[in-house]
């Protein structure tokens, strides 16, 4: 479910029972591992936690995650939503297949796509186009993990969206641009950020694919997962939690920040 | 549906998730071996470090033709050697544990799953020894021949990160050691580190990762264990190595659990790693026998550099001197050489 679908789906079967199930469930599967990591976090204190947070490194690996996360929602936003507009709006030879790839990162170990995209981008490139242990990696390896998102949860809206909408701004003498931005937008905008969202929390809390590909190197390429499995074999467990959690906390700023955006847009023309 | 059955679905549910993920061993891999006599009654947990798969999958099958390892069973496990203590530590099943660093073993005395005393044998717990070495290209176009080579204009090497790989931290001390036993300060040695890591384009997240790093055409040279080097030659790959005239001595801990169910069988395994035949087989895999008789025969394969030290030698202390001085995440002197060399940009 998404963050930020506030028309839930059809109301769940009323009752205790059903209520009390999805607690214990979501208690077991999130919220007690959730809070045990910011006990955890708290192992040496606030002045541990602090120090751990304010460490250079942590510093530097929570910035540059952000910077490239964002860009990499940035570029999602974009192709999602021209690539759903493409599987819903065009006809063609092979849609189905291009259909059933899209999910396809999501089926593979993202250890092996982070070995791919070294074998195509590296040293050793086929294509002549070396881009490892550079962020330029990082955001391929994360725009190729995050690719479903955007594109799922845009299709089915578009799908839903009356032509008829258009036809009618179209016949008050509004060009294809237009319609596109006053008509179709407007009404795509709620799935677009909520399929950002997603694909923002995913490649904040990216590590197989970028490990392999991002070289790692302090300050300049070692994005924050990679700077908490550090940490962790390192033996610095409250440090390695004391990050997550900051990182928790910043993605929660980010989506909130994000629905927000959905509920301005929805109220007003962009 | 009435409340009692959807708890009981939820029970269910949940359960086999629980059973499922349970079977689910993280990035360690390992497999069952029947002993020859297959009577099966003793099954042997063995955790080890990655690099132990090639060299166990031959010695088991030799211990189990012995008469003691008759009819005894393995299931091993192998991955990082820090996850793997950490693993131990945290109770997955062992009767026998080897690491590729003593502090690995260490966590384990601290946890009461190893005895104290598991070093007072002839070898002081260690059953193998290695070297680090530069692996370079075939041909060696870039002429490395030692330490200082390494940081010339041009020069680019591959060593793992030592934040989250132990191999790294014996490649750090290598280097940083091997400036002292050129009869340079500790304040000039410390400048050779960062030099030395300015050169590195790459800190991959382990050994593992790092020789996979150089194979795939990163890098002039690498730093690694001498085991490592001289499985790629095996595996075809087209590198040679250079043992530096000074390097450092690594040493391999092993050691029974101390609530082992089958602490005889556990213990016999562990002496057939010390006898002969079970050193020769480590030394025929690129491991340096600890037992003087069966290094002397492969003297040819593992010459003794001329200046080799040990992490207790030239005043480093040993490893818990060196992790809290070094790779102390927040006050270590490489975590320093990391700050100065980031140069926080932006």
């Amino acid at each position: 479910m998404s963050v930020l679908q506030d028309k839930g789906v059809a109301a769940p079967p009323r009752g205790h029972a059903a209520r009390g199930t999805v607690v214990i469930y979501l208690s077991l599967i999130v919220l007690i591992p959730l809070a045990a990591v910011v006990w955890r976090a708290t192992g040496e204190g606030v002045s541990g936690f602090v120090r751990a947070v304010t460490n250079p490194e942590a510093v530097a690996a929570l910035r540059l995650t952000f910077e490239v996360s964002l860009a990499v929602v940035a570029l999602n936003v974009v192709s999602g939503t021209l690539i759903a507009w493409v599987l819903v709006r065009d006809r063609f030879r092979g849609m189905g297949v291009v259909n059933a790839l899209i999910d396809l990162p999501f089926a593979l170990p993202t250890i092996v796509a982070g070995l791919t995209l070294l074998a195509l981008y590296g040293p050793k490139s086929p294509l002549g186009i070396n881009v490892a242990y550079t962020r330029a990696a990082i955001i391929m390896a994360l725009l190729f993990v995050t690719l479903p998102f955007v594109v799922r949860s845009v299709q089915p809206v578009l799908a839903e969206l009356d032509r008829e909408v258009e036809e009618a701004a179209a016949s008050l003498g509004a060009g294809p641009l237009q319609s596109f931005r006053r008509v179709i937008l407007p009404n795509l905008l709620p799935a677009i950020l909520s399929g950002a969202a997603l694909g923002f929390a995913r490649a904040i809390g990216e590590f197989g694919s970028v490990v392999i590909i991002t070289g790692n190197i302090p300050y300049k390429t070692e994005v924050a997962s990679v700077y908490i499995y550090g940490q962790i074999q390192s033996d610095n467990p409250s440090g390695a939690a004391a990050v997550s959690v900051t990182l928790l906390a910043l993605s929660l700023l980010v989506l909130l920040g994000m629905r927000l955006i959905g509920r301005w847009g929805a109220r007003h023309d962009l | 549906m009435r409340k009692v059955e959807v708890l009981v679905l939820v029970a269910g549910l949940l359960a086999a998730a629980a059973i499922v993920l349970s079977g689910c061993g993280g990035s360690a891999s390992g497999s069952a071996r029947s002993g020859g006599g297959g009577s099966g009654k003793v099954t042997l947990n063995v955790v080890g470090y990655s690099t132990l798969e090639q060299v166990y999958d031959k010695l088991i099958p030799a211990f189990q033709k012995t008469e003691v390892g008759k009819g005894v069973d393995f299931h091993t496990s192998y991955g990082a050697s820090g996850d793997q203590s950490r693993a131990v530590a945290a109770g997955q099943p062992a009767d026998v544990v080897e690491f590729s660093l003593a502090p690995d073993m260490e966590r384990l005395v601290q946890s009461g799953t190893v005895s104290p005393d598991w070093d007072k044998n002839r070898y002081h717990g260690m059953v193998t020894d290695s070297v680090v070495v530069l692996v370079v290209r075939k041909g060696n176009p870039k002429h490395i021949h030692g330490w200082d080579d390494l940081v010339k204009p041009g020069v680019k090497v591959i060593t793992p990160n030592p934040f989250s790989s132990g191999s790294a931290r014996w490649n750090v001390m290598a280097a940083y050691g091997a400036q002292l036993k050129e009869g340079k300060s500790p304040a000039e040695a410390e400048a050779y580190l960062k030099k030395l890591f300015s050169h590195v384009p790459v800190e991959p997240a382990s050994g593992r990762e790092a020789l996979q790093t150089f194979t795939g055409g990163e890098g002039d040279v690498l730093i690694s264990y001498e085991n490592e080097a001289i499985l790629a030659q095996h595996e075809g790959e087209d590198v040679q190595y250079i043992i530096p005239k000074q390097t450092i001595l690594i040493q391999n801990p092993i050691a029974v659990t101390k609530d082992s169910k089958h602490k005889k069988q556990a213990e016999a395994f562990v002496r057939f790693l010390y006898s002969p035949e079970g050193q020769k087989i480590f030394a025929r895999e690129g491991y340096r026998p600890v037992d003087k008789n069966v290094l002397a025969r492969f003297k040819d394969e593992y010459p003794k550099p001329e200046g080799l030290f040990t992490i207790n030698d030239l005043g480093l202390g040993g490893w818990d001197k060196v992790q809290k001085k070094f790779f102390d995440p927040n006050s270590g002197i490489f975590a320093k050489i990391s700050r100065q060399l980031g140069k926080p940009t932006q």
